[in-house]
């Protein structure tokens, strides 16, 4: 037959053949250990993790070597291996309050119980090349430690709350919807916007947040606290009645304290906006907790000042790069049958308008 | 050759049970936009995730699949889902439209009508006829709740003042048995006659966006228009070159860099039973100039040598 597609089968083959040479790039080269991307480029992995909804440091590695890098593209393989996993249950809520933390800081306070601990941070470096790395690196010496803080560390915000300055968080005894289990349904609960933006993309996420300091959407934002450490994950085991901890993972926790005059059902106190992604990712987080507290506008009696990140249907239907990116891109898929018909159609309106203009003419 | 390591197509028994609910609901109110818990396939998001999760939802081992894209078998996304679900599920696959007890589609509806049995899933970019006229989900919900379709005739009726016809060429709005107004995803205008009093069951899933629809078997469904502007499922005015066909959709085929160009069927089975029974187009020889044109294309994309 005369396609020109013909042959999309030989084709296929051969352009997957040819994505897997590039993939290795050039054999004289070592290759790449999924362990090296974990170890090394381990922001990347806590991004994939984050995004692909899915805690896993072994299986972001393996997405990041296989996507070539293309961190969407990783995601995009962890959530489709994710969605084929079976569910044995919940956990139960992991307790930020006794994370055993490797960063925590506030900008609130210049000090507060538990002190300040700056941690593996780029915050204070030089954006300076450093070409040394540029030759085979030798291991750094190690860092000074100080002896573990056995004592767990109070939330900083726990304090304004315990003087009633900031707006109290209630808790809720029903089971948070699962946004990958039920389709999105708007308006949608606070729990339900968590969860988008959490896995929702970095580079989003950061606008929006961005959008708000810039005055679409002022929620006038400090961080009370961001920590990052590792926590217990515990799962009720009905057969034995009690919790068991089944793994640790790593988390960063931002919550903002924001200024607040009052409006007219709340009383003038600070307000608060939450942020909690996998592994170290606290650009995301931080960026999360401004888009949480700018999408609260209804529930604190603020107006509506039509700004993007108070949109909860706009923030929340575009968040998620793997549905943008794909949509995006199913554009290069062949759509002749469409152009065809918009070929006669604009065929057909040109004859007609050219045909009206000369008998205007004449 | 069935790959074990999943489940018969693909997803699990639990996520097949959900879809099928969905789609008996959908079956239930024809038309209406039923919310459904898309996952994530292992294709991307705008290949046709909503189309393959209705398929792997309806599958059963003795289905025989047929997969085409722009009417065509052998583009290159049809080739990549009918090799998901061999591999998957292990079904026959097919190219014969009447051989076929699954069909999924995009962009078009095949030229030879279907019969009782057949279920025809296509694949939905947006399924909201009211999206471009509206961009909030929680007001297009209502507008169909409330039946208000307003807004439709009005974008209809200034295409008419500006345009002198209703300037919608593909993804031309329907209505279904008198209730839901309906997106048909981004068919030919010319399919649309097709969707209606059909005896196949037709499934639309929409998996981006979450939402499945359905047209069950013997349902009227009419294409939005006024009494002085009726719907004109126009096609290009020619026949097709290769098997003279009168009657059905063709694709636009550009044959030289001097404007040189034909018309061909955009449906490869409907083309091919054609000729095989004898019937020529414009450039006679049909398989000789085919064959021309194939090797044309060459360097593009190597033809598989099986050109019969």
């Amino acid at each position: 037959m005369y396609v020109a597609v013909k042959g999309g089968e030989r084709a296929i083959d051969n352009a997957h053949a040819f994505l897997a040479e590039e993939r290795r790039g050039d054999p004289a080269i070592p290759e790449l250990g999924t362990a090296q991307i974990r170890e090394q480029l381990r922001l990347s992995v806590n991004r994939v993790m984050a995004e692909g909804s899915l805690y896993d440091p072994d299986l972001a590695a393996l997405g990041i070597k296989q996507s070539r890098g293309d961190l969407i593209e990783a995601v995009f393989l962890i959530r489709a291996y994710r969605t084929t996993l079976p569910r044995f249950g919940a956990s139960r809520p992991v307790d930020t309050g006794k994370m055993t933390c490797t960063r925590r800081i506030s900008a609130t306070f210049k000090d507060a119980p538990g002190g300040q601990i700056l941690g593996p941070t780029f915050d204070y470096t030089h954006r300076l090349l450093d070409f040394k790395l540029l030759a085979d690196g030798q291991t750094p010496p190690a860092a000074a430690t100080a002896p573990a803080n056995e004592s767990p560390l109070p939330h900083i915000t726990g304090f304004l709350d315990r003087d009633g300055l900031i707006q109290p968080e209630t808790g809720n005894a029903e089971t948070p919807p699962d946004l990958t289990r039920e389709p999105m349904e708007l308006p949608a609960p606070r729990a339900l916007r968590l969860q988008a933006l959490t896995r929702g993309d970095e580079g989003f996420i950061l606008s929006l947040a961005y959008s708000t300091q810039r005055g679409y959407g002022r929620t006038h934002a400090f961080v009370g606290e961001l920590r990052i450490g590792t926590v217990a994950v515990e799962m009720e085991i009905p057969e034995l009645g009690f919790a068991v901890e089944v793994g640790e993972i790593e988390l960063t926790e931002c919550e903002t304290v924001n200024q607040f005059t009052g409006s007219k059902t709340e009383p003038p106190q600070f307000t608060r906006g939450y942020g909690l992604t996998f592994g170290q990712t606290e650009r995301k987080a931080i960026a999360m907790s401004l888009v949480d507290r700018a999408l609260r506008w209804r529930e604190l009696g603020e107006d509506d000042t039509g700004a993007p990140a108070q949109d909860e249907e706009f923030v929340l239907m575009h968040a998620d790069n793997v549905q943008a990116t794909g949509f995006l891109e199913h554009i290069k898929l062949p759509h002749y049958v469409d152009f065809q018909s918009e070929l006669e159609l604009i065929r057909k309106l040109r004859t007609e308008a050219i045909a009206a203009r000369t008998e205007a003419a004449e | 050759m069935t790959d074990q390591s999943y489940n018969f197509a693909y997803l699990d028994e639990q996520t097949k049970r959900m879809i099928r609910r969905a789609i008996l609901k959908a079956v239930a109110v024809p038309g209406y936009q039923v919310p459904f818990a898309s996952r994530e396939m292992p294709m991307p998001y705008g290949w046709g995730t909503g189309g393959v999760q209705v398929t792997a939802a309806c599958l059963m081992p003795e289905d025989v699949l047929k997969v085409i894209d722009q009417g065509a078998d052998d583009t290159t996304n049809a080739v990549s889902i009918r090799k998901f679900f061999q591999r998957t599920a292990g079904v026959a696959t097919t190219e014969a439209t009447s051989e076929a007890t699954i069909i999924q589609t995009r962009h078009r509806i095949p030229e030879q009508a279907l019969t009782a049995g057949q279920i025809l899933v296509y694949q939905v970019p947006i399924p909201e006829p009211l999206r471009f006229l509206e961009p909030r989900e929680t007001e297009t919900r209502k507008m169909h709740s409330l039946e208000e379709y307003g807004l439709m005739h009005v974008k209809l009726y200034e295409d008419i003042a500006r345009h002198g016809s209703i300037a919608t060429a593909y993804a031309y709005p329907v209505k279904v048995e008198g209730r839901y107004v309906m997106d048909p995803s981004p068919i030919p205008k010319f399919d649309n006659p097709k969707l209606s009093d059909s005896p196949a069951l037709q499934l639309f899933g929409a998996g981006r966006e979450q939402r499945i629809y359905a047209v069950p078997p013997f349902t009227r469904v009419v294409s939005l228009d006024f009494d002085d502007h009726p719907f004109d499922p126009s096609k290009a005015p020619h026949d097709c070159d290769l098997c003279g066909a009168s009657e059905s959709y063709l694709d636009e085929v550009i044959t030289d860099d001097s404007g040189g160009r034909m018309f061909v069927c955009s449906d490869t089975d409907f083309c091919r039973t054609r000729r095989e029974a004898g019937h020529a187009g414009r450039l006679g020889e049909a398989q000789f100039s085919s064959k021309k044109i194939a090797n044309s294309f060459e360097g593009i994309c190597p033809p598989t040598g099986d050109e019969a």
